[in-house]
């Protein structure tokens, strides 16, 4: 089982390419196999993954340039482990689902490319290995936004390229940086982030480093200032690029914090959480304002992604265990919600050539079917009990409570703004009479759709009534980086700060 | 009556001249080849000079022995071996793509040959001397060589470029040798050790002694503009672009990679002595102009709309990027401007050597076979050449894991580690810029449908030999991972060993 995440990383990539050789009326189903034989692979992952450890497992190490300490180093811990089953499992759904038919054998081998990247950025170890799958991925995101986009795909995919490239390139050098530190501490080159975790760095220079990262990941996020590219990148890109880059993609960046802001800049984390925190707030109101003044619908569920995404900043900034846990839990969540969103604004699209909502209406009469999913996963992404929505949302609310009641209170209007936009556009679509002409012709979802929209509902459903399965494992690995980040504090201030946040029942 | 003069063979040490006569007799052996047999076919003469240069390469790996022979004048040290090899890897890369398709004009002659393996003894003089007068011999043969392969191309646009290349050429070279003679003024000797030594001892580089120190920067700035020349920096670049387009993309590829290898080793052999003097002026010149040669550049590259003109400002803007290294002046920026450059020679080589398998022969003079438009739609025609392309531009761009992005990772590594944060940030801001206009052709390529109306015909000029290269160079930039590591052993062996 060691070279089990090899295993994962590689075979979509070798399959990509031998992918070549087929014919390209096949292709579609080709990729369904794959996928689905990547998806069985990480649950024989979480199969033989040992719940009980909080360390990383599965870690193998290969030597790439040595006299620099890069070294090919994978492994997963508790939060990783559902991060890669996420993502396998959306990408096997959105190749089910796949509607595209212009050049489909091009858009499959790129899929296969983007999986590879994906999953090797959730089990890189180190950090220059982890720089090299987070470049990738955009390689395969250009070409799908910038070629199977909508007209202005060429300004998205150009847009979201410089976007993402510019603030990676700043990550740079913070992690270079960060390898010289190492360096003049130990006296050995490393980029592994198991190495950087022994070594305590004083506070100003955590803060330098924490900016570093911050820009590569704000970017991605994407945080307030920095979002314009996203609802671009979303409109313009076709079904399955918006399922890809809502459901995984921005996965990437919380997942970064989670695995190297916190753990190795504790201090920082600290010292910026409430800056961090404010930026979230912004996110979650301003681009749910912004969400509801929406006419396209992509654009509003794109706005939506920005809004939940700054639950999940806050989840992940409130420092302790029930907030962090709830963020990953989020990320699935909202992975799973918003691919599943954005795949029936597609089932939409692919009938209508249109995404404006003004256009629909009364689709219930003729779609009872569709208009039932679609109900059950917007209530899943406002954050309905029993959904997999809400307890992402709850927990990381709940952990965030400990650090300011006030601020908690204010994001929790996430749930109060969503319910406004996501009703309202509901409204609009399928009550009332059914009165357009095209709109009648429109057929019920059946078959490819069905299977892939209802998993989907399926698991939005059961994750919503048991969380445990996730949970238990997360927790973990989560308390663990929480005690961490408590040793390896250099202020009195972070470590009381620290202890306070994860203490029970105590609201300062 | 006077002494006759007695030298032993011993004492002239002719193992460091070696390797550069097996290039010259090879360009010898050429002409007389051509003397005797008319009209032979190019391809003879193609491998002849790739035989000289393995030749070359492979009596210079065999040398062992003391650095300096010829009265001196050689000085055979660790980044002279390096140097030469990189200059002679790419020389032997780079005359394959002679085996064209197209049967164009200077392959017709001979003398073409001969003038390549000629610009090579001409840049390995360069590289393995510290006299400065062996240094302008060599300069000068490279160089006129070079002007007359431009011109042979025989459209009025490359007579054009090399006229051009001629004239600022010419200016450079005087400035060489104006330097030159103030160093020599001012020290009493031609050779960079000796010189760096009076410089040193005698203060010169202080303001106790300023009357000399005026000169010392005079002088300075004059060389300063000679090697600017040679490699392109700002302001001394804009006869790039107009060289590079008029010249096959060949030659043009020829022209961002080896020539600048050879300056940039004259840069730090000359720049070594002042950088470590810490002199504010100088220090300042030389940080401003690293800085400008990145990004105006990368600017104006933005504006283009023709692959080949925009390489050729890329080209410029990597130069800078490679200067910075000889800025940091540390050990580790030195490995990196070496490990920079061999990356850069196999990235460039590759994104000069498509653009010439796809020349066609339907264009007039003054217009280029190489516009954005005339490659849209690239991916539906033909996947794989646009695949190739774009993963050379990716490669420019600097996005892991293709060849560049090693080179330009280390020698951002080795800024940060000298402490120089501020042209860590800049050199990465200036990746972002190029990215852009990177993209653009990409873009055109795999986003775009294919142009109405448009000559759809690529690989026009391409046969299997020069595919095949063209294939090795794609294979290196894929593992290119792989190659880093002993590289960088390799590299740091030797220029540790020259103690740089």
């Amino acid at each position: 089982m060691e070279n089990i995440l090899s295993m994962l990383i590689f075979f979509p990539a070798a399959a990509a390419v031998v992918g070549f050789l087929i014919d390209k009326d096949s292709m579609r189903q080709y990729g369904v196999v794959v996928t689905v034989v990547e998806f069985v692979l990480s649950l024989l992952l979480w199969y033989y993954f040992d719940t009980n450890v909080a360390s990383m497992q599965f870690v193998q190490s290969l030597p790439l340039i040595s006299s620099y300490g890069i070294n090919y180093l994978v492994g997963i811990d508790g939060v990783s482990l559902f991060l890669i089953i996420m993502i396998t499992f959306m990408t096997m759904i959105a190749l089910i689902g796949l509607t595209e038919k212009k050049d489909v054998k091009n858009l499959i081998i790129t899929m296969l490319f983007l999986e590879m990247t994906m999953v090797g950025v959730f089990v890189s170890l180190d950090l220059v290995l982890f720089y090299v799958f987070w470049e990738l991925t955009l390689i395969p995101m250009f070409y799908v936004i910038g070629f199977w986009g909508a007209e202005k795909r060429f300004y998205a995919a150009i847009k979201f390229f410089l976007y993402t490239f510019t603030g990676s390139l700043i990550m740079l050098i913070g992690i270079l940086y960060f390898g010289y530190v190492f360096y003049e501490a130990t006296g050995t080159w490393s980029f592994s982030v198991l190495d950087w975790n022994n070594i305590i760095l004083p506070f100003d220079l955590q803060l330098w480093l924490f900016i570093a990262f911050f820009m590569a990941f704000a970017v991605k996020v994407p945080m307030f200032p920095f979002h314009t590219w996203l609802p671009l990148a979303h409109g313009q890109a076709p079904t399955i690029g918006s399922i890809m880059l809502a459901a995984v993609l921005l996965k990437m960046e919380t997942y970064g914090f989670i695995r190297f802001s916190l753990p190795l800049f504790p201090d920082a984390s600290v010292y910026f959480a409430g800056f961090m925190a404010t930026l979230g707030l912004i996110a979650i109101i301003y681009t749910a304002m912004i969400a509801y003044a929406q006419e396209d619908m992509k654009q509003m569920i794109a706005y939506s992604s920005i809004s939940h995404m700054g639950v999940i900043t806050l989840g992940v900034f409130a420092l302790n265990t029930e907030g962090i846990s709830g963020a990953v839990y989020l990320m699935i969540g909202h992975g799973i919600v918003s691919g599943a969103l954005f795949m029936s604004v597609g089932v939409l699209y692919d009938r209508r050539k249109t995404k404006m909502i003004k256009e629909f209406g009364g689709l219930a009469h003729n779609m009872p079917m569709f208009a039932l999913v679609y109900a059950v996963v917007l209530m899943a992404s406002i954050g309905l009990p029993l959904t997999i929505g809400f307890i992402g949302e709850f927990l990381s609310l709940l952990g965030f409570f400990k650090y300011s009641p006030i601020l908690t209170f204010i994001a929790s209007l996430t749930i109060v703004l969503s319910a406004v936009y996501m009703l309202a556009m509901y409204k609009r679509t399928f009550f009332g009479k059914l009165t357009k002409p095209e709109n009648k012709a429109m057929s019920d979802i059946r078959g490819r759709e069905l299977v892939a929209l209802s998993s989907l509902v399926l698991l939005i459903i059961a994750l919503g009534i048991y969380p445990k399965i996730i949970l238990d494992p997360l927790n973990t690995t989560v308390t663990q980086l929480t005690k961490v980040m408590e040793i390896k504090a250099v202020n009195e201030d972070t470590k009381a700060k620290l202890r306070a946040l994860n203490s029970i029942g105590e609201v300062k | 009556m006077l002494e006759p003069i007695k030298i032993s063979l011993e004492s002239l040490n002719l193992g460091t001249i070696a390797p550069v006569s097996i290039a010259i007799i090879g360009a010898l052996s050429i002409l007389l080849t051509d003397i005797f047999n008319k009209n032979k076919h190019k391809s003879l003469y193609v491998i002849l000079v790739v035989l000289f240069l393995i030749f070359d390469l492979f009596t210079l790996l065999a040398f062992h022995g003391e650095q300096r022979g010829m009265f001196d004048l050689m000085l055979l040290d660790g980044i002279a071996v390096l140097s030469q090899c990189i200059i002679i890897g790419g020389s032997i890369l780079f005359v394959f793509l002679g085996l064209s398709k197209l049967r164009l004009q200077e392959f017709r002659y001979a003398e073409y040959f001969a003038l390549y393996l000629f610009t090579v003894a001409g840049f390995q003089f360069m590289v393995s001397s510290d006299s400065l007068i062996l240094i302008f011999v060599g300069l000068e043969t490279s160089s006129l060589a070079l002007y007359t392969m431009i011109a042979m191309h025989n459209r009025m646009v490359s007579i054009e470029a090399a006229i051009k290349y001629f004239t600022m050429g010419a200016l450079a070279a005087a400035f060489f040798v104006f330097g030159s003679m103030i160093f020599y003024a001012l020290t009493g000797t031609v050779e960079l050790s000796q010189m760096a030594q009076v410089l040193t001892e005698d203060g010169f580089l202080t303001h106790e002694n300023y009357s000399n120190y005026v000169l010392v920067l005079v002088g300075f700035v004059f060389m300063f503009a000679a090697i600017g020349f040679k490699l392109s920096l700002f302001p001394y670049h804009i006869w790039v672009p107009d060289v590079y387009q008029g010249s096959t993309s060949a030659m043009a590829g020829f022209l961002s990679v080896i020539p600048k290898m050879a300056g940039f080793v004259v840069a730090l052999r000359f720049f070594e002595i002042f950088i470590h003097a810490n002199d504010i002026i100088i220090q300042t010149m030389l940080y401003v102009t690293v800085i400008l040669t990145m990004t105006i550049p990368n600017l104006i590259a933005l504006q283009q709309k023709d692959i080949k003109r925009m390489l050729a400002y890329s080209s410029i803007s990597n130069a800078g990027m490679a200067m910075a290294a000889i800025v940091i002046g540390t050990q580790q920026a030195t490995n990196a401007l070496f490990l920079y450059w061999v990356l850069f020679t196999i990235t460039n080589f590759g994104a000069f050597g498509m653009l010439w398998l796809n020349r066609g022969k339907e264009f007039n003079d003054y217009e280029s076979p190489y516009t954005f438009k005339k490659f849209s739609g690239l991916a539906q025609i033909s996947p794989f050449t646009a695949s190739i392309l774009g993963m050379f531009l990716f490669a420019l761009t600097g996005l892991p894991p293709f060849a560049l992005f090693w080179g330009k990772m280390y020698l951002v590594a080795s800024a940060v580690n000298a402490g120089h944060i501020a042209l860590a940030v800049i050199i990465v801001l200036n990746s972002a810029i190029a990215a852009y206009y990177y993209l653009r052709p990409v873009s055109y390529m795999f986003l775009r449908d294919p142009e109405q109306g448009v000559n759809t015909k690529f690989m026009q000029n391409a046969t299997t030999p020069m595919k095949s290269v063209v294939g090795f160079a794609v294979f290196l930039t894929l593992i290119s991972i792989f190659l880093v590591d002993p590289l960088l052993n390799v590299i740091s062996a030797f220029v540790s060993s020259s103690g740089f």
